[in-house]
């Protein structure tokens, strides 16, 4: 489903990427993590090619990603993303959030798009806020609704860059048991997040990166029960003492 | 102190004969400024949100246009580009299109040149309120939008310009407050608006005093309009629980 | 087309200098005078004595709602007639330089107040009341804490507040004193050139304001990494 080879980025002479390869297999779920500034979001965002890359190959399911000929916009459209911040589109109604790609993007007319909005806002639990603005939300339940908005274009996969590291505490969990449904219903998915809970239940394989390179790339078992290189030991010592 | 008021002095007629009286010609000013700062503000909406928007874009040449546009109005005074508009672009157009323009009506001539000026100046800094609007949004409301799969076209279209203008009616407001300021610089070239007249009624009758503050007054009242009439537009375009955006 | 002919600048350039310094007397000593008034009247307002935070309210929203042509032309048409009543001066004398610095001053005051008053409330209540606690004076407080401190920020928005009043020192031309546009605009008429006078005066303003702004900009970025 997304095949990564020799990916390198670099700003100027930062190396933010370098030689990142790896393989996602269609209904996997890969939990991305490391330190702060190790290039997770760049890599994520690669694949949906919000980021360009200097060389190296991305294929989304059998497209390239660098490929100058490719038409970026149709790709995404297929690739679903959610953000750390959310981005809803302040201006318009939740409802409206959910329908404006379809309409525009996927040429659904309006009564498909809302019909479909309302089924996923259900699905999230979120109907009886259809008509309200993103900032009259609360953030757990705006990114309720930004999952729900990547899904209602039927995406072959989804990525998330750490969809729950701008919530309270108490949010988290809404936001992480419909991710888990989501994996558990066979959804392809590429996830940056420190919720090592999430990884273990969820997860089939683990990437660990730092300084801009996959160190780990491994199943979850093998990670968390004994992983090779000492930065990733470090790190799970830091972040599972919490 | 031995000045006479004499507030009659608008309904006399006016030296010049007809059956005009001064308060006749301070209307005639009125609406001209009204016409012209209200025609130069819709075309300095147009192209400045358009340059606002070049200004942004990921493309070395469309962006340094768009700069090269910005400096080029805000580092030239008004008068002087009414000048230029007025005195020498006719004269460097080709001859027909010259001609042609000289040979129209002279207050027509003077009005065109006039719009144009003020357009473009003004326009200049409406791309840069646009361009500031734009820029103040999160930056991840771009890549969102570009990963729902639209097109940058697209993505400003839906996402970031319905949001970046709803963030710059209060600095619009000021310019558009300004236009009408400014059309008052076009006295200069001839064009009879609410300046002008003011200054006419100087030279016409021997009350300087009640046409200037008429005049004055006159202004005051259009910015109270002006001042309303956003804050009615900032009202309507509010988004629910946006904070920053009231 | 038009056949360009610019011979007649060289001659010219010793005149257009003296109206660039007209232009430039202008600028500075209205700019001065604009900014000890504009504090003045930022204090008035802010203060808590409410005729004077009204009288500065009302004056700042006055001059700001106003076309700077129409403060000119009150104050050369208009003033000087008013100040030969009142003091008795000889008639006809030319005042037209001193009601033009007067009137700008006095015009651009209500925008640097403006400027100042932003400058000013940016400055965190904590230091004036820090300042208050070590036993200084409302006026020691303002004057040795909160000014400098909000002075540092605003000196980019006010050098860029002149830089737009030394263009619009060009609006003299009003009054027919020969600035650097007045200067400009006679030669060309007198030589029937007006169409390279205008577009050389052009020129030389905008290299002098692009230059100027973007070393006000450079400042900026210097402040804002310090
Ligand atoms: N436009 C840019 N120019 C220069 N360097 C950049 C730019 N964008 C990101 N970087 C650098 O690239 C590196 C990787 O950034 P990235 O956002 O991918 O890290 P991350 O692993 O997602 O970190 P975090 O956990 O903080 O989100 C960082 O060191 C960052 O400073
Ligand atoms: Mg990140």
């Amino acid at each position: 489903m997304i095949s990564m080879n020799k990916v390198s980025k670099q700003y100027g002479s930062f190396h933010v990427l370098t030689d990142c390869t790896t393989q996602v297999q269609k209904g996997e779920v890969i939990v991305v993590c490391g330190p702060s500034g190790s290039g997770k979001s760049t890599l994520i965002k690669c694949v949906n090619g919000l980021e360009p890359f200097q060389s190296g190959e991305i294929i989304v399911n059998g497209v390239s990603v660098g490929d100058p000929r490719t038409n970026l916009s149709k790709l995404r459209s297929t690739v679903g993303m959610v953000f750390q911040n959310f981005e809803l589109f302040p201006h318009m109604s939740i409802i409206d959030n959910l329908g404006i790609a379809q309409t525009k993007v996927l040429g659904r007319s309006q009564e498909q798009a809302r019909e479909k909005g309302f089924k996923l806002l259900d699905r999230v639990g979120l109907r009886e806020q259809a008509e309200k603005y993103p900032g009259q939300l609360s953030g757990g339940q705006q990114q309720r609704v930004a999952i729900a908005r990547a899904l209602a274009m039927d995406p072959i996969c989804m990525l998330f860059d750490e969809p729950t590291s701008a919530l309270d505490p108490e949010m988290v969990n809404e936001v992480l048991d419909v991710m888990t449904e989501l994996a558990q219903e066979g959804m392809t998915m590429m996830c940056v997040t420190h919720e090592m809970g999430f990884a273990k239940r969820v997860a089939s394989r683990v990437i660990f990166m730092d300084q801009g390179r996959i160190v780990e790339d491994d199943s979850k078992e093998a990670f968390f029960e004994h992983a090779r290189s000492e930065r990733a030991q470090q790190f799970l010592a830091k972040i599972l003492h919490h | 102190m031995a000045y006479n008021w004499n507030w009659g002095v608008f309904l006399q007629p006016t030296a010049t004969g007809g059956d005009e009286t001064y308060l006749g010609w301070m209307f005639y000013g009125f609406k001209m400024t009204i016409a012209l700062s209200l025609s130069a503000w819709l075309i300095a909406l147009a192209v400045g949100a358009v340059v606002g928007v070049l200004r942004t874009v990921p493309n070395k040449w469309l962006s340094g246009f768009a700069t090269a546009y910005v400096e080029v109005f805000r580092n030239i005074p008004l008068l002087v580009q009414l000048f230029l508009w007025y005195f020498v672009i006719p004269e460097l157009l080709p001859e027909k299109v010259g001609n042609a323009f000289k040979q129209t009506n002279p207050i027509l001539q003077q009005f065109l040149a006039s719009m144009v000026c003020l357009a473009l100046f003004t326009s200049a800094r409406v791309a840069e309120q646009v361009r500031s609007g734009i820029n103040s949004l999160p930056p991840g409301q771009k890549n969102a939008g570009l990963a729902m799969g639209f097109t940058l076209p697209q993505t400003y279209r839906y996402v970031m310009l319905p949001m970046a203008v709803r963030l710059i009616v209060p600095p619009l407001t000021s310019e558009f407050l300004n236009i009408f300021k400014n059309s008052a610089v076009c006295s200069t070239i001839g064009l009879l608006e609410l300046a002008a007249q003011g200054r006419q009624l100087v030279d016409y009758t021997a009350q300087p005093y009640e046409s200037f503050i008429a005049v004055t007054i006159a202004y005051l009242l259009i910015n109270v309009v002006v001042m309303f009439g956003m804050r009615w537009v900032e009202g309507h375009v509010r988004v629910p629980g946006y904070i920053g955006g009231k | 087309m038009h056949e360009f002919d610019w011979s007649s600048i060289p001659n010219a350039l010793p005149f257009l200098w003296d109206g660039m310094k007209i232009s430039l007397e202008i600028t500075v000593t209205a700019v001065i005078f604009g900014i000890v008034w504009g504090t003045l009247l930022a204090l008035m307002r802010l203060s808590s004595i409410k005729p004077l935070s009204w009288f500065a309210a009302g004056y700042v929203n006055l001059f700001r709602a106003i076309p700077l042509v129409m403060v000119l032309l009150w104050f050369f048409l208009i003033v000087p007639h008013l100040l030969e009543s009142l003091f008795g001066l000889p008639r006809g004398s030319d005042m037209r330089l001193s009601s033009a610095i007067a009137g700008f001053a006095l015009f651009e005051a209500a925008y640097y107040s403006e400027i100042i008053r932003a400058g000013i409330q940016s400055v965190p209540k904590g230091q004036m009341a820090a300042a208050s606690a070590l036993g200084m004076t409302y006026g020691q407080s303002m004057r040795l804490v909160v000014l400098p401190q909000a002075f540092r920020n605003m000196v980019p928005l006010l050098l860029t507040q002149g830089i737009i009043l030394f263009q619009d020192t060009s609006l003299v031309y009003v009054s027919a004193l020969a600035d650097f546009f007045g200067a400009a605009y006679k030669v060309g008429d007198r030589d029937g050139r007006l169409v390279e006078l205008l577009l050389f005066a052009g020129a030389v303003y905008f290299v002098i304001c692009f230059t100027a702004s973007r070393i006000v900009r450079y400042y900026q970025n210097k402040l804002k990494t310090a």
